[in-house]
């Protein structure tokens, strides 16, 4: 596959292997001592490139467009990335142990792509495993940002090179011939007289002994037979079969299921339990102790735990977040917002201002919070699925009291993240039940308590005032005002280390600093800021899918409908006129011309278009939305139906696409969560807790949700590196949906997801009891 | 502790544990077959979704003493073997499409899609979009599209 770049062509930002044939392909790698081969690999450095505005009024790059914060994460990652290895097995597999965690993302199936590719191999030799937390890594055992296909793409390609090199040298040794004339298929080496020799039967030979630099060459993008096209993932028979282990599928010898009885309100803490006798002997049940977040019991099964649970009579002492309600929390909100300046435009220029509310969201995957821990003397063990396993491991190792090195922490796959698994809220809990209890523990959080409970998208108002005059916008202003995002996970090391050195940049906060770099301005819209202020208001909050973009490009893309009105352009012609970038107008082109954007649609019917840049990449939705009655009104028990997408297309440029249809898979995800926060899906806060409490409460995008017609565009390869694709579909498929909403019914959504102050479609299950029991008539829904 | 007895994925299995223990738990906790997953435990997010004497059903919302001696749960690590060849048609309709991402829900979404699929034949009809929504398994990672291609392709075959 080559290179192309399109004539008259922005240089694309940051990115410095964009032309044809100024890959940097020689590099310095290492060899680790080891009885078999080892091959390490250390970063190259990317350099920023910032791209001269073009066109209309420009605007000047942000700190997003200059460094956005996969390259702080990549530079971040420099320092110990050496650490990668591929090691060489004597049966002729390729170990390669990475350190991230799969959540779904096909992390796994990418790094294998690559180093099957690199080294010739069939890929069902690469054996890929996910690290345990090694502290050594520092860095760079962070999943998170979209970055991981980023930071590991260059590395992993250059010790699966070395390995190579290394295996071949070992042969041209050995059979006295020069390098350059041996071929390798298939992980068996050839040379020109017949010889040959498998990669398996040459490794002990290749190793080395001692530390050793040595150079070596990837191969040209033109010469890789895997990446660039689709592959299915590697763990699909696994899955199917039901053989993917997850946390609680792991049999760790007397590790007992175990759960925690939570508080009636968020953050509330055990003044007393009152039955904690009568609860020991409940059937199956081997322990009941006091934690900081509860009580944690452990039985034989989780029913007993369950039952358990609803037994314990716990007195309690409130969370901060006490009694208050939504209403509360936006009165807050109000009470922070910086005020929109007024701008120094022409008195002809006219000044449109929207605002917009965003409410509480959940990122809670299916799989609930999970972890196994065995808390012994001297040593510990956990399991868990961790995106930033050393920073658990030091949690950890402070609260059992131990060294950092008593304390192993595996990486376990996990079932979906959505940025939930950047916190290591339960092996810590784990940990601490484990201790107290001095037995193993099986933990597994109440899909209840795991809505309830568990890490929350903040509320959020953001709201814009555009200056325009004719053709032109003259300034673009967004303020962002949201309920404070906890980036605890481990990202102030990496940001306190770069942040510094970053040019013309200060160090204003962590949150403001995620914020200043990951939210970029893809149209010329003049002077350009765009700002975040949190308020801290005790909420257990974290990084939900694609953090502040779907909620600030929502806001972004309707104000944009908005001047596409004033200025009396139809929404595509507008966004193709003022987009800065060439990347993001041939994605809109296509992404129009798929969609048969403009066709005549019903009444209470519309399309609506929208465009995203983040992660080096661009990524345009259009969608079909119906809004009529007897579309709003199906009615589906225990199920909110409301308006529905009928048809939805997303075009997508991420630069390098490693594995198309692994692309597309992300891309129609991120598609489903732009549906479910733009319409459906939200926690009420009322009286201290959340209301959510199952999956027929919060409304993530169920199949009578889903569009019948869904089709993701993957555009050819546009530069040399790949752009980072888990989160990048979220927030054009929101804003898409936000759009197409104001031009079916004629009213511009201001709160989000739309149905949140619809009379509340479910009855709350109760706070006391902090779990429901499941249910006993299930032979009766039997089909 | 009272005794319980049915066949599991083709083989009879024992259990000593109190009545009202749902099956999942038999099943997950007890047994050590822990291709049904835990999402909810309410009946509600499907991803349990296993076969009792060929259909559908959700274990997390049935006590042990409501499964009678000969009835047959078939669990998702005992689809393949209902069939001839090495995996049910759904599955390999699961893998042609490369519908999962992180695979929690598949097991249940995959038993779901075979009884929704028997149920639309015994009916007489193809099984369409009217079906699928009807499909209650949540999939939090969004394959709901996938899945839809899979059962068609699956459907063929069944």
């Amino acid at each position: 596959m080559t290179v192309s770049v399109r004539p008259g062509h922005n240089a694309p930002t940051g990115s410095d292997d964009s032309a044809p044939g100024t890959s940097r392909r020689r590099f310095l790698g290492f060899l680790v001592a080891g009885p078999t081969l080892v091959a390490a690999s250390q970063i190259a450095v990317e350099t920023a490139n910032p791209t001269p505005a073009a066109a209309n009024v420009p605007t000047g790059p942000e700190p997003g467009d200059l460094y956005d914060l996969g390259q702080l994460q990549v530079l971040a990652t420099k320092v110990t990335s050496n650490l990668i290895t591929v090691e060489v097995h004597k049966d002729g597999t390729v170990s390669f142990a990475v350190p991230r965690a799969e959540v779904g993302q096909g992390i796994t199936t990418t790094m294998a792509m690559l180093i099957a590719d690199e080294m010739d191999i069939p890929i069902h030799r690469v054996h890929v495993t996910l690290s345990k937390a090694r502290p050594e890594f520092q860095f760079n055992q962070l999943t998170g940002g979209s970055n991981s296909v980023r930071s590991l793409y260059a590395p992993v390609r250059h010790a699966a090179a070395i390995a190579r090199k290394r295996l071949v040298d070992t042969a041209a040794a050995r059979w006295r011939v020069d390098a350059s004339t041996l071929t390798v298929k298939d992980g068996v080496i050839h040379a020109s007289d017949g010889r040959s020799a498998t990669y398996g039967s040459l490794t002990k030979a290749a190793a080395a002994s001692r530390p050793l630099p040595m150079t070596a060459d990837l191969k040209p993008t033109d010469h890789l037979r895997l990446v660039g096209k689709s592959h299915n993932r590697i763990d699909a028979h696994e899955i199917v079969t039901g053989r993917k282990k997850f946390a609680m599928d792991h049999d760790v010898r007397g590790a007992l299921p175990t759960m925690v009885c939570r508080p009636p309100t968020i953050k509330g803490t055990v003044k007393r339990v009152r039955n904690r006798a009568a609860v020991l002997k409940m059937p199956g049940i081997t322990d009941v102790v006091t934690i900081s977040t509860g009580v944690a019991v452990r039985g034989r099964t989780f029913g007993q735990c369950i039952d358990a649970v609803r037994a314990l009579k716990v007195t309690w002492a409130d969370g901060p977040v006490g009694h208050a309600s939504d209403a509360d929390i936006i009165a807050e909100l109000h009470k922070n917002e910086l005020p929109l300046a007024v701008p120094d435009v022409s008195p002809l220029a006219k000044t449109i201002d929207l605002a917009f509310t965003f409410c509480f969201a959940s990122n809670s995957p299916l799989e609930t919070g999970t972890a196994i821990a065995d808390v012994r003397a001297k040593s510990a063990e956990v399991w868990a699925c961790l995106k930033a396993p050393i920073v658990a491991q030091q949690a950890i190792a402070d609260r059992v009291g131990m060294p950092l090195e008593a304390v192993t922490v595996h990486v376990v796959q996990g079932g979906g993240s959505f940025g939930r698994h950047l916190f290591h809220d339960t092996a810590l809990e784990a940990a601490e039940i484990s201790k107290k209890m001095r037995k193993p523990v099986k933990l597994m959080w109440h899909r209840t308590d795991d809505f309830r409970q568990g890490r929350v998208h903040p509320m959020a108002t953001s709201r814009i005032r555009v200056t325009v005059q004719g053709d032109n916008v003259l300034t673009y202003e967004q303020r962002h005002t949201s309920v404070s995002t906890d980036f605890g996970h481990g990202f102030g090391d990496l940001v306190s280390s770069f942040a510094g050195t970053l040019p013309g940049f200060n160090f204003i906060g962590l949150a403001q600093t995620v914020f200043e770099l990951s939210q970029n301005m893809p149209y010329e819209y003049g002077l350009t800021d765009q700002v975040l202020n949190e308020v801290d208001m005790d909420f257990v909050t974290g990084s939900m899918r694609n953090i502040y973009s779907p909620d600030v490009a929502t806001a972004r893309e309707l104000m944009t409908d908005r001047l596409a009105r004033e200025m009396g352009l139809d929404p595509y012609k507008f966004r193709r006129k003022f987009l800065k970038d060439d990347r993001g107008i041939a994605v809109l082109d296509r992404l129009a011309k798929a969609g048969d954007w403009g066709r005549k649609m019903p009444h209470g019917t519309a399309q609506g278009i929208a465009l995203h840049a983040e992660y080096k990449g661009f990524c345009a939705t259009l969608v079909e939305l119906d809004c009529r009655p007897r579309t709003v009104k199906r009615k589906i028990e225990d199920a909110y139906t409301g308006p529905r997408v009928t048809k939805a297309i997303t075009v997508v440029d991420v630069g390098l696409p490693i594995n198309p249809r692994g692309l597309e898979a992300q891309m129609m995800g991120g598609m489903m969560d732009g549906i479910a926060v733009a319409l459906t899906s939200s926690l009420h806060l009322r009286n201290g807790h959340f209301l959510e409490g199952s999956w027929d409460n919060y409304w993530y995008t169920r199949q009578w949700n889903v569009p019948p017609k869904l089709k993701v565009i993957v555009m050819p390869q546009t530069t040399n590196q790949p752009g980072g694709a888990g989160e990048l579909g979220v927030a054009s498929a929101k804003a898409a949906v936000a759009c197409a909403y104001a031009r079916a019914t004629g009213r511009m959504p201001t709160k989000f997801p739309v149905n949140h102050d619809e009379p509340l479609g479910f009855d709350p299950l109760p706070t006391t009891p902090s779990v429901p029991q499941s249910p006993t008539n299930g032979l009766d829904k039997i089909y | 502790m009272p005794k319980h007895t049915f066949i599991l994925n083709g083989k009879r299995v024992h259990v000593d544990c109190p009545d009202d223990v749902r099956v999942l738990w038999v099943l997950r906790d007890i047994l050590s077959v822990h291709g049904p997953k835990y999402g909810c435990g309410l009946n509600v997010c499907k991803a349990c979704t296993s076969h009792i004497n060929g259909k559908a059903f959700n274990p997390c919302s049935v006590p042990i003493s409501d499964i009678k001696t000969d009835d047959e749960i078939t669990t998702i690590e005992g689809l393949a073997d209902t069939v001839k060849g090495e995996l049910h048609p759904m599955q390999e309709a699961w893998l042609e499409m490369d519908v999962a991402q992180c695979g929690y829900c598949q097991p249940g979404q995959i038993m779901a899609a075979v009884a929704k699929v028997k149920q639309a034949h015994a009916e007489g009809r193809k099984i369409g979009d009217k079906d699928f929504d009807e499909i209650r398994n949540i999939c939090r990672c969004g394959t709901y599209h996938r899945i839809r291609e899979a059962i068609l392709a699956g459907a063929k075959k069944m």
